[in-house]
């Protein structure tokens, strides 16, 4: 059974149709990078999957391990191995970021029927993924996302991703913001959460993240639908070519 | 409503209530004389009403109609019930000194502190012919108010709190009041002197014994602080949901001082904080921060005059309310600037978080400024949780309750953050906790 299916997915925001009919079908173990023009709707698509109101699904189905998943809760899908990291993580005032990471963590936990995590070993767990990527421990103990840079930001979200071990994790432009070094280590921050079972999604501008990502498959985007499917190379294609030819499309 | 027609069924009602009440009050003399010119005060005017500028969002005559017979002097069974409450809301390490129904209970409370502090109940002073002046604890200098009056016709007992000069009291003093009797009124006055250059901090807590319903609590607290003395003030109102609380703090702040307050009001049907809060002299700073969490049809008013009658004080008030179904919020923020009183800074900022339609803020502010070289300055904003941090938090794994929560909690954490002890802080988050956990 794929992990993810989406079929014939029709969505509108404000009267106004988005997804035309998107399909897109992940196994688990597997890499995809969604890349396509501004505004052909990729983050309409993370967004839909994880759950945001204010989209209405007029048409098709997203399946999660063979679960209808648009009939669920975004907590309930987060339970269930979802993850996205936004493209514009936002800033939480006055909500301490340990606090949330061990809120949500033992949400999660608990929604799962499992134990919650121990202090200590939450501690530790949190203090071991933020050292891998680089984040100092002063950033977690402000507010979430609060006076953290672009790359900050971001680098938060690959955090947060490695903490709750999802089966499904969406990047919607995980790499824009970052600097060189930084991109580098998130990727491998990222890479180092490929596994068997757990797919990847990841949504970029950039042929340059899928060098250190390297994905299984490529599909492009444009104007609500995936109009063009294929392996890594696909990429290479588009920094040469451009979207120009599937805006024609 | 015909308010012709309540007010003299309510004075006809209050008069009988006073007369009765009359053997049961403590003071003879001056202070019965006292007494007797408030009553007359109250009974002239009536329960402040919509027409009275000062409670035009809190109209007693519709939302309390009338005042509750005074509650019995408290039995041992009685004790036995608030004992039970004091354990629940003990604060950790602080002096507790418990009133029950109206009634300073010495058994539940803590032993006199330490040296430098004197703790008296009010009524004990107010019975004691040798006490020069005692009338005075029943005489306030804050603006004329018909539940000042009220409350100073009929306190049965209170405390009456000494600090000595520069003494650094090392654990705080908790005055919690506790209802164990349905349907009745108390009324309390208490008063706290900090002399020049002592510090201390004061807890207020106002709760019911478990099964008390629908009664009143009146409260007047007097609090004096002294030229370069530090005030911290935490009040906590969880009174039952179906209960009345109207409170009154006098505050009189001297040179170079500080007063820090926190009011956070989540039980009571009806409520009702007035503070008075007067700067007596230069260079002194008042942090006068207040929370209401109010649900169903709760209705929780807050109401603050700073005086600022001298040169260079500052004054910041922070109020945040958080309203959900039917709950009714009032502030009013009144900043008086004598004409003398150059160099004043009052600033004020309230928020009120709707988390249902039918919820409701009102927010009234006025500046009175007589002076001209003055910082003044008020906002204010209404508004419901932002969707797209509540998706954020949602799509990490949080029910909505939870998500709603932790936004709440850093909401309120904007008028908590002025407390600088820890301890203290969490005292206040716990009780702001047990609120959003109630709301399941
Ligand atoms: N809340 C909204 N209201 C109105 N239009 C919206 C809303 N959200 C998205 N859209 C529109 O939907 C289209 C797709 O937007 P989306 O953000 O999914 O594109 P994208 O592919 O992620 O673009 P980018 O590469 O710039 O991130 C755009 O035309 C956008 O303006
Ligand atoms: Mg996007």
């Amino acid at each position: 059974m794929p992990l993810l299916e989406v079929k014939d997915l029709q969505v509108r925001v404000e009267e106004r149709e988005i997804l035309h009919g998107l399909s897109l079908t992940v196994n688990k173990g597997e890499v995809h990078a969604i890349m396509g023009p501004n505004g052909s709707g990729k983050s309409t698509l993370s967004h839909v999957i994880a759950g945001k109101p204010g989209y209405e699904v007029t048409g098709g189905q997203i399946l999660f391990n063979g679960e209808d998943l648009l009939e669920m809760e975004p907590d309930e899908r987060a339970a269930k191995g979802v993850f996205l990291a936004f493209q514009y993580p936002v800033e939480i005032p006055g909500v301490a970021t340990m606090t949330f990471l061990r809120t949500a963590l033992n949400a999660q936990r608990k929604a799962r029927g499992e134990s919650e995590y121990s202090t200590p070993n939450f501690l530790k767990k949190v203090r071991d993924v933020a050292a891998s990527l680089n984040i100092p421990q002063d950033m977690l103990r402000r507010g979430i996302n609060v006076g953290f840079s672009g790359g900050e930001k971001k680098r938060n979200e690959v955090l947060q991703m490695a903490l709750f071990e999802p089966s499904l994790c969406i990047l919607d432009e995980m790499d824009s913001g970052l600097d060189i070094d930084a991109l580098r280590v998130a990727a491998d921050g990222v890479n180092a959460l490929r596994s068997p079972d757990r797919a990847m999604v990841v949504i970029t501008h950039y042929q340059r993240l899928l060098n250190y990502i390297v994905p299984d498959f490529v599909h492009v985007m444009s104007k609500g639908r995936v109009v063009k499917s294929g392996n890594k190379d696909l990429a290479l294609e588009l920094e040469a070519s451009g979207y120009a030819q599937f805006e024609e499309a | 409503m015909d308010v012709a027609l309540v007010k003299p069924t309510t004075e006809r009602a209050t008069r009988e209530l006073f007369a009765a009440a009359r053997d049961r009050l403590p003071g003879s003399g001056p202070v019965s004389e006292a007494r007797q010119a408030a009553f007359d005060d109250f009974a002239r005017r009536g329960l402040p009403y919509r027409r009275i500028e000062e409670w035009k969002y809190t109209d007693l005559r519709t939302l309390l109609r009338e005042i509750a017979p005074l509650a019995a002097t408290p039995d041992q069974a009685a004790l036995a019930r608030a004992a039970k409450a004091v354990v629940a809301r003990d604060a950790k390490g602080a002096y507790k000194l418990v009133l029950v129904d109206g009634v300073f209970a010495p058994q539940l409370s803590d032993q006199t502190p330490e040296t430098g502090v004197e703790v008296r109940a009010l009524r004990n002073i107010l019975e004691n012919n040798d006490v020069a002046a005692r009338a005075d604890l029943l005489i306030t200098t804050a603006a004329s108010d018909t539940m000042i009056s009220l409350n100073t016709a009929l306190a049965t007992d209170g405390v009456v709190i000494d600090v000595a000069e520069n003494l650094n009291l090392s654990r705080p003093l908790h005055i919690v009041h506790i209802t164990t009797q349905s349907s009745t009124a108390a009324f309390t006055r208490s008063l706290l002197r900090l002399a020049n250059g002592a510090h201390a901090t004061l807890i207020e807590s106002f709760v019911a014994a478990e099964g008390a319903a629908a009664y009143q609590a009146h409260d007047s607290v007097v609090l004096w602080i002294g030229d370069g003395a530090e005030l911290q003030h935490v009040r906590l109102v969880e009174d039952a949901h179906d209960a009345a609380n109207i409170s009154t703090a006098i505050v009189t702040i001297g040179a170079k001082a500080r007063f820090n307050s926190l009011n956070l009001t989540c039980g009571a049907a009806v409520s009702r904080y007035q503070g008075f809060i007067k700067f007596g002299g230069e260079g002194s700073h008042a942090d006068v921060n207040g929370v209401n969490l109010l649900n169903g049809h709760q209705h929780g008013d807050t109401t603050l005059v700073l005086d600022h009658a001298v040169p260079h004080c500052s004054s910041n008030e922070v109020f945040r309310a958080v309203l959900d179904d039917q709950a009714h919020s009032v502030f009013q923020g009144k900043i008086i600037v004598q004409p003398d009183a150059q160099k004043t800074d009052g600033k004020m900022m309230t928020r009120a978080l709707l988390l249902s339609d039918g919820a409701e803020a009102d927010n009234k502010p006025e500046l009175e400024i007589f002076a001209d070289d003055v910082t003044c300055g008020h906002g204010a904003t209404v508004g419901a949780l932002d969707e797209s941090l509540l998706f954020y938090l949602r799509a990490r794994g949080l029910s909505e309750k939870e998500a709603q929560a932790l936004l709440i909690q850093a909401f309120v954490g904007e008028a908590v953050e002025s407390v600088a002890d820890d301890g203290l802080r969490d005292v206040v988050i716990e009780a702001a906790e047990r609120w959003l956990a109630a709301r399941g």
